[in-house]
């Protein structure tokens, strides 16, 4: 092996292309590095952390460290799983994700990761926010309980659809996700079902209306296969007609 | 007519004996009796001890949800959750008619689960009262010492529960808290394997269902005249019937007769029923009291479930459940069967018709087929109804324009019952503990008629801001420094 175009993900080594992530090269190589907020089609985000590897001695964010000759990636130790529950445990307490009644369970992507890491329940105290669901557009509902601010809507509202319907607004712990409309609500957005931002929402903050529960249980994406070996939800999802429009209640 | 037991006059100055909490009955619950001079019973209550609050926080949420969200306030029947809540969204949805495949699967999921409960509480919980005694010593009066006495009979429980959720498996994707039932239909049919893996064992389910029937036979006649008396209460009953008046689990209109079997309304449209049923509060329950609006507050409490549904029909679709109908309507000499330990048979009877349901809809084609689901025009009201294993439940829903509930109405199963199994208490405290040293045994005679409605307490109390609260503000010695006090009207005052 060339170790001028290598590095060492624990143990193995992978090839890399100029210009390649760690997160790029790793997943072309068919190692999954857990992430949430990390698409290919869309500029690295760095925000959900997940993807955090130990490179040489120092946590980096593997979606967005450019891949170097020669590096040493510990993508599996204890220590990095154990700090990939502790960020998983607070993302889930932060929020409501109530997955034994969400539709998206079964091909929700912060589930599928969290099984993959081995967090089968919540063990920090729940914050229980009291956040609202914003049901005023016609073909698409938003859930801010199940929002974990991964920016993917955000990115593919502004670089595919270029409509930049979605933004992060406010910091910290008020941080949310805002919505570019007259009223604020998303049904004066310009934002339409087949609008690349709604098919990649990695959890079920973004979904379509009047459906729920579609899929039966056993049929849905992580029901018999890890994430590490299913991929993505963005990389299943298609856009799903709308069954009812509200038009037909006014 | 309520019975005079239900407050006694200055509770304080009487003894009060509390059982708690209820046992072999689903959720949590109480009775208190106030015993006065003699050790004379002067009032009985049955206490709803946990609140569940349903109606309110599912407001606000999308109503395609429904179905899946609200069937997890129970974890013993929630496939009737699950399809009363499916039935409402129907209507949200204008599929004023479901596919052939649709309907069928849900039926299949119905009767699976109505067998699985039903065995549940005739084995798991009841067997060890009807086939013990009352006064069995208490340690061997459960599961426990039915496996060790009648190994056969406990193992027949556990694989009719096993075979009932392997039903709702196999149509629902869990035995517990699945989502086969989606607005205006199903969201899959059956594969040739599944129906053949459940056509595997119907049989067999279908000889113990005979044979559970013959055994709760024996032991009703056995002391015939004592079944027939215990808990008895004279009382209306309503269920739901087929447009021929056949016994009916998952659609059709109400019925409801008096205690002489004189109709009281027939074949109603349950959309309609707010216009023949209201329901009360008391200070002293979380759980509502439902009354049939044309008779009154008073007189108009009635009695649902497994007896209701046998006295009110007119006859069973299946054969071998319609020959024990007959058998059991004998009892009644042409009047209503208003035994309240004959729940069991008429509850066994149920098991029966279940098992036979299915192995008939087993060999139905329709049940593989593809046309799942069918809709209309958006509608912002749905009501749904169908006879749980316990009795009638209603689920009641209302829309905004985004398609949020705005309004959520329940009245479940075992609140239908409510005065009921008061009554039954009262009646079981008048003519057994009145004037007697309590015991135990004696005791388990009001656990034993509130079992004997399977109730599901659990399910039952979801009125929220009706119920009366006191609020006291202490200060750090003790002294009491304000009080509010929240009437049943929902009006505040200040008490201090």
């Amino acid at each position: 092996m060339n170790t001028e175009n290598t590095f060492r993900l624990d143990g193995k080594d992978i090839p890399f292309k100029k210009g390649d992530t760690i997160m790029d090269a790793a997943l072309r190589a068919g190692e999954y590095i857990p992430h949430l907020c990390h698409n290919p089609e869309f500029k690295p985000h760095g925000s959900c952390r997940l993807c955090v590897v130990d490179v040489n001695g120092r946590h980096q964010a593997s979606c967005t460290l450019p891949a170097e000759a020669g590096m040493e990636v510990d993508n599996s130790s204890d220590a990095i799983r154990q700090r990939r529950e502790l960020l998983l445990q607070m993302l889930f307490v932060e929020g409501n994700h109530t997955c034994p009644a969400c539709e998206k369970s079964g091909a929700c992507q912060l589930q599928a990761v969290a099984y993959y890491i081995g967090m089968l329940s919540p063990h920090l105290t729940h914050f229980f926010p009291k956040r609202s669901i914003d049901a005023s557009h016609p073909d698409i509902v938003f859930y801010h309980n199940r929002c974990i601010l991964c920016g993917l809507c955000v990115r593919a509202s502004e670089q595919v659809d270029r409509k930049s319907v979605f933004a992060i607004s406010g910091r910290g712990i008020d941080s949310k996700l805002v919505f570019n409309s007259p009223d604020g609500k998303l049904g004066g957005s310009e934002l339409e079902f087949t609008d690349k931002a709604v098919e990649v929402c990695p959890v079920g903050a973004i979904m379509p209306k009047h459906l729920g529960y579609e899929t039966p249980v056993g049929q849905r994406l992580y029901d018999t296969k890890p994430i590490s070996v299913v991929g993505d939800v963005a990389a299943h999802s298609k856009p799903e007609k709308p069954f009812i429009s509200d038009k037909s209640h006014e | 007519m309520t019975s005079a037991l239900e407050t006694a006059e200055n509770p304080e100055s009487l003894k009060r004996i509390v059982i708690e909490p209820l046992t072999r009955v689903e959720g949590h619950g109480k009775v208190t009796l106030l015993q006065g001079k003699n050790r004379n019973i002067r009032q009985a209550r049955l206490h709803i001890t946990e609140f569940r609050g349903f109606e309110k926080f599912i407001q606000g949420r999308p109503y395609w949800e429904l179905p899946v969200l609200v069937q997890r306030l129970c974890g013993i029947c929630p496939v009737s959750h699950h399809l009363a809540a499916a039935k409402a969204t129907d209507m949200i949805v204008g599929a004023t008619e479901l596919t052939p495949t649709a309907e069928k699967i849900r039926r299949l999921m119905h009767y699976g689960q109505t067998l699985q409960s039903h065995a549940l509480h005739f084995f798991h919980l009841c067997s060890p009262d009807l086939l013990f005694g009352f006064d069995d010593e208490v340690r061997h009066r459960n599961i426990v010492g039915v496996i060790e006495d009648s190994p056969e009979i406990a193992t027949q429980g556990v694989m009719m529960r096993k075979y009932g959720q392997e039903i709702i498996r196999v149509t629902s994707g869990k035995r517990v808290h699945g989502t086969g039932a989606i607005p205006g239909g199903i969201n899959k049919g059956l594969s040739r394997e599944e129906v053949d893996y459940l056509r595997k064992d119907i049989a067999q389910n279908l000889s113990w269902a005979q044979t559970a029937v013959e055994l709760v036979k024996k032991v009703f006649y056995e002391e015939l005249d004592y079944h027939m008396d215990f808990a008895r209460i004279d009382t209306s009953m309503m269920s739901m019937v087929n447009d021929d008046g056949s016994f009916e689990l998952y659609h059709g209109g109400l019925r409801a007769r008096d205690s002489l079997g004189k109709e009281i309304f027939d074949h109603i449209d349950y959309t309609n029923y707010t216009e023949y049923l209201r329901e009360s509060v008391k200070d002293w329950s979380y759980m509502k009291f439902p009354f049939i609006k044309a008779r009154g507050e008073e007189e108009g409490w009635y009695r649902v479930g497994p007896l209701a549904r046998v006295n009110n029909c007119d006859f069973f679709s299946t054969p071998l459940a319609e020959a024990q109908r007959q058998e059991f309507k004998s009892l009644g000499d042409g009047l209503p069967v208003q035994s309240t330990m004959a729940y069991h048979w008429a509850r066994l009877i149920e098991t029966l018709h279940c098992a036979e349901a299915i192995a008939e809809l087993l060999e139905d084609p329709d049940l593989m087929g593809k046309d799942l689901r069918t809709k209309g025009e958006l509608q912002s009201v749905g009501t749904g109804v169908i006879e749980a294993p316990r009795g009638t439940l209603f689920h009641h829903y209302e829309i905004d324009g985004d398609g949020i509930v705005s309004k959520a109405s329940l009245i479940v199963s075992t609140t239908n019952n409510n005065q009921a199994m008061n009554e039954s208490i009262r009646k079981v405290a008048n003519q057994y503990l009145d004037g007697k040293r309590l015991s135990e045994a004696l005791l388990n005679q009001v656990e034993v008629a509130i079992r004997a409605y399977d109730p599901c307490l659990s399910c039952a109390t979801h009125a929220i801001g009706k119920m009366p609260m006191e609020l006291n503000l202490v200060d750090a010695g003790g002294q009491l420094v304000d009080r509010l006090e929240k009437r049943t009207t929902g009006q505040i005052d200040r008490t201090i």
